[in-house]
């Protein structure tokens, strides 16, 4: 289509295709003004919406029609019109709704940060560093689930899960058939195999990629390292059932995991197979292509490379 | 079926179908002014004219008969003792819309009422008002009945959508709303089984008929069912516009409170709308005297006004613990949320346990503001309007019951022996029992 929209977030502008997300168009922007996301993802059909990070103030709604939007917007899921002016971090109310949603977020959270395979490279702790308070509110027990086990190659931690539902899309649209859901209602819904079935086939492995928090770790990995030890590596082989195209992780010469290359908002745009991902672990399997690309918050960049190291400031 | 004949049912339908095109329906429901029955009080007529048209594409009516509105109990009781006027407005409604298909999604525990209405289906459809080519205009109907889960959430139109589907019933995500994208992907109308009850009247009798009846923008009839502390609980049938006080006290209606006790708070249109203590139920901040409508009950916005919802209409004398109803609430909110969205499926989980501690003589002061932020931070910020739902109430009880709050947070003892009772918001009537 040759017709494009003008969209103005923060007072910065850009042109983008008819029927992109607000959140899109802000991650062509770039920068500080891209809302955070915890449960869209770019490759996964139908995905966000649900945890409610990216709202945003539509304080224009087109040229055709000014008129602000009524509430705050999830910006993974609104459509840009053209003329459309969005507020993001100029807008204290936006501001103000994303400290609650991380609040609400984090209060069932067990936050065992400490023993989490996931700390490092999980999105809630960002979310939480840039976006949260320092002091809970909740006085009370947080919520628990029943350990299941849902075969030998992922680790389910139901209690760190915050119901992004990412891995419900993966095995629906990656998979022949999807053996894994969301049971119960409210907030003791839970990602379950309902009669404890192991989730067994080829592209499951990516439900660990996908998910933000540390609820589906990989038991290959589990307990090997903190992912900050680890040297993120590209590198690529044949496979005949997927793109071949990883990122190794390495610790000294050995590799300790492998998953799928994520971009700077940490989503999987390549799935790989279980075969690359849990089979493939000495170098010699591997072409390497050189280190991986770090995104900007991760405190996997702080040992590595010549990146600028996050000062760490004490918010109180 | 035979007394709703004889009484001039299906009149609408043979009117409609022989003698009417779905536009020239459409347009007497616009001019009726008829509005939303279920809660929100849309213009039924706006709505049925955003229904997207597209070339080959089949449209649905679904009747949203999923009640389940703690307070609300009016369809319910339509479905029982008039199932065929709802058949009538389904005929009537589905030609308008140009619906081949539709469904009536009803709650699943009210088994009898769908044994009830597929038994109505099949004798309207012996009659030849369903089926193929209704008396003969050349216009197709079926009409299926399908019985939720139980869940509230499923009274949400896309939630219901999903679970008339055969999915998990959680709420779409809005744009695009139903009547561009609804049931199987095909654009779609749902509506309450009042309102489409309402669409046989109003195409028999003419839409400016209709809009006689009522104030203002508010036309015509509206069930109510009332309960709580009064002397007639029950399912009422008023004029919008009858003042409200007028409606407690009068023996027409719920006869005043129980036992010559004293109002203390109403909740004017079932669970999920604002709290409104009795000065303010009665009259206005401007004085004037409050009316069964839906501008009246909202005016004053949510700093002292209510809404009409969808006529739950709960009275509280001044034996009430308003705290303690606020956790009831609540927990059914709690246990009702679909668990979709982090502020709704956190939010009430939290509102619900503070409440508790409060409610048993566990509070703090901060509390308090507590519950009034996590409301705030709840509302608007969800996928559908539960969250909004939950977080009115709370807000509500505390802005105006703020003192009987404390109260329980500075005398927990005292607050598990009696209740609060009237304190500042005395009824402003003179006591019915001091009188006799």
């Amino acid at each position: 289509m040759s017709e494009k929209y003008k969209i103005t977030i923060d007072g910065v502008s850009t042109e983008v295709e008819p029927g992109t997300t607000i959140l899109n168009a802000a991650r062509q922007i770039g920068g500080d003004l891209v809302p955070p996301a915890m449960c869209y993802y770019s490759s996964l059909e139908g995905s966000g919406g649900k945890c409610r990070t990216c709202l945003v103030k539509v304080s224009k709604g087109s040229e055709k029609d000014p008129r602000p939007m009524p509430k705050l917007m999830a910006s993974c899921r609104t459509t840009v019109m053209d003329g459309m002016e969005v507020q993001n971090l100029t807008s204290p109310e936006v501001q103000e709704a994303r400290k609650g949603v991380v609040e609400f977020l984090l209060i069932n959270h067990p936050l065992d940060c400490p023993v989490c395979d996931q700390a490092g490279e999980c999105k809630l702790q960002d979310l939480s560093y840039e976006h949260g308070t320092e002091a809970t509110r909740y006085e009370f027990n947080r919520r628990t689930f029943e350990r299941i086990d849902i075969g030998d190659k992922i680790q389910l931690h139901m209690n760190r899960c915050i119901l992004c539902y990412r891995c419900v899309y993966v095995a629906n649209q990656l998979t022949d058939q999807r053996v894994h859901g969301i049971v119960g209602r409210g907030d003791m819904a839970e990602i379950s195999t309902y009669v404890e079935k192991a989730i067994d086939n080829d592209f499951s492995g990516n439900m660990i990629d996908v998910c933000p928090v540390g609820a589906l770790t990989d038991k290959t990995f589990r307990f090997k390292n903190r992912v900050w030890f680890t040297k993120p590596v590209w590198a690529h082989r044949d496979c005949d059932k997927c793109c071949g195209r990883v990122t190794l992780w390495y610790k000294g010469d050995d590799v300790l995991r492998v998953t799928g290359r994520k971009d700077e908002y940490g989503e999987v745009h390549e799935f790989i197979c279980n075969t690359c991902r849990y089979d493939k672990k000495r170098t010699k399997d591997w072409v390497i292509e050189g280190p991986a690309k770090v995104e900007r918050q991760s405190v996997i960049s702080a040992n590595h490379y010549d990146s600028k190291v996050v000062p760490v400031i004490d918010k109180r | 079926m035979e007394v709703y004949r004889k009484q001039g049912g299906y009149a609408a339908v043979e009117k409609a179908l022989k003698t009417m095109t779905p536009d020239e329906v459409l347009e007497e429901v616009k001019k009726s002014g008829l509005r939303g029955r279920g809660g929100a009080g849309f213009p039924t007529g706006l709505k049925w004219s955003f229904l997207a048209k597209p070339e080959g594409v089949p449209r649905y009516l679904v009747c949203n008969a999923d009640e389940s509105e703690p307070g609300t109990f009016k369809d319910r009781d339509l479905m029982v003792r008039n199932p065929h006027s709802l058949i009538e407005g389904m005929i009537v409604s589905s030609f308008a819309l140009g619906a081949n298909t539709s469904y009536i999604y009803v709650r699943g525990e009210l088994f009898y009422v769908i044994r009830i209405l597929e038994k109505a289906i099949s004798e309207a459809r012996e009659k030849g008002f369903l089926g193929k080519n209704i008396l003969g205009s050349g216009y197709d109907l079926e009409l299926y009945v399908q019985p939720g889960g139980g869940a509230y959430i499923c009274g949400e139109e896309t939630a219901l959508i999903e679970s008339l589907e055969g999915k998990r019933g959680n709420p779409r995500i809005k744009p695009p709303f139903p009547a561009v994208s609804g049931v199987w992907g095909c654009p779609t109308v749902v509506n309450n089984v009042e309102t489409i009850a309402a669409t046989s009247w109003i195409v028999q009798h003419g839409g400016d008929e209709y809009a006689k009846i009522g104030i203002g923008r508010s036309t015509g009839t509206k069930l109510i069912s009332a309960c709580g502390n009064i002397n007639k609980p029950g399912i009422y049938e008023i004029e919008l516009g009858l003042p409200v006080e007028e409606f407690i006290y009068s023996d027409e209606y719920c006869g005043g409170i129980a036992g010559g006790k004293r109002l203390k708070a109403v909740v004017a249109g079932g669970s999920s709308v604002p709290v409104l203590p009795a000065n303010l139920i009665l009259k206005t901040m401007a004085g004037e005297s409050r009316l069964m409508s839906y501008e009246s009950l909202a005016e004053g916005g949510f700093v002292s006004g209510t809404m009409l919802g969808s006529g739950g209409f709960i009275v509280m004398d001044e034996d009430a613990c308003i705290v303690r109803n606020t956790w009831n609430f609540t927990r059914f909110y709690h246990h009702e949320s679909c668990g979709q969205c982090s502020p709704c499926r956190e939010g009430t989980g939290w509102m619900e346990k503070v409440l508790h501690r409060i409610e048993y003589g566990h509070g703090k002061m901060s509390d308090i503001d507590l519950l009034v932020d996590v409301a705030a931070k709840i509302e608007g910020n969800t996928i559908c309007p539960l969250g909004d739902a939950a977080a009115w109430p709370v807000g509500s009880a505390i802005r105006h019951f703020r003192d009987e709050f404390e109260w329980h947070v500075r005398e927990p003892r005292l607050s598990q022996e009696r209740n609060y009772g009237l304190a500042g918001y005395a009824d402003p009537l003179p006591v019915q029992a001091a009188e006799a």
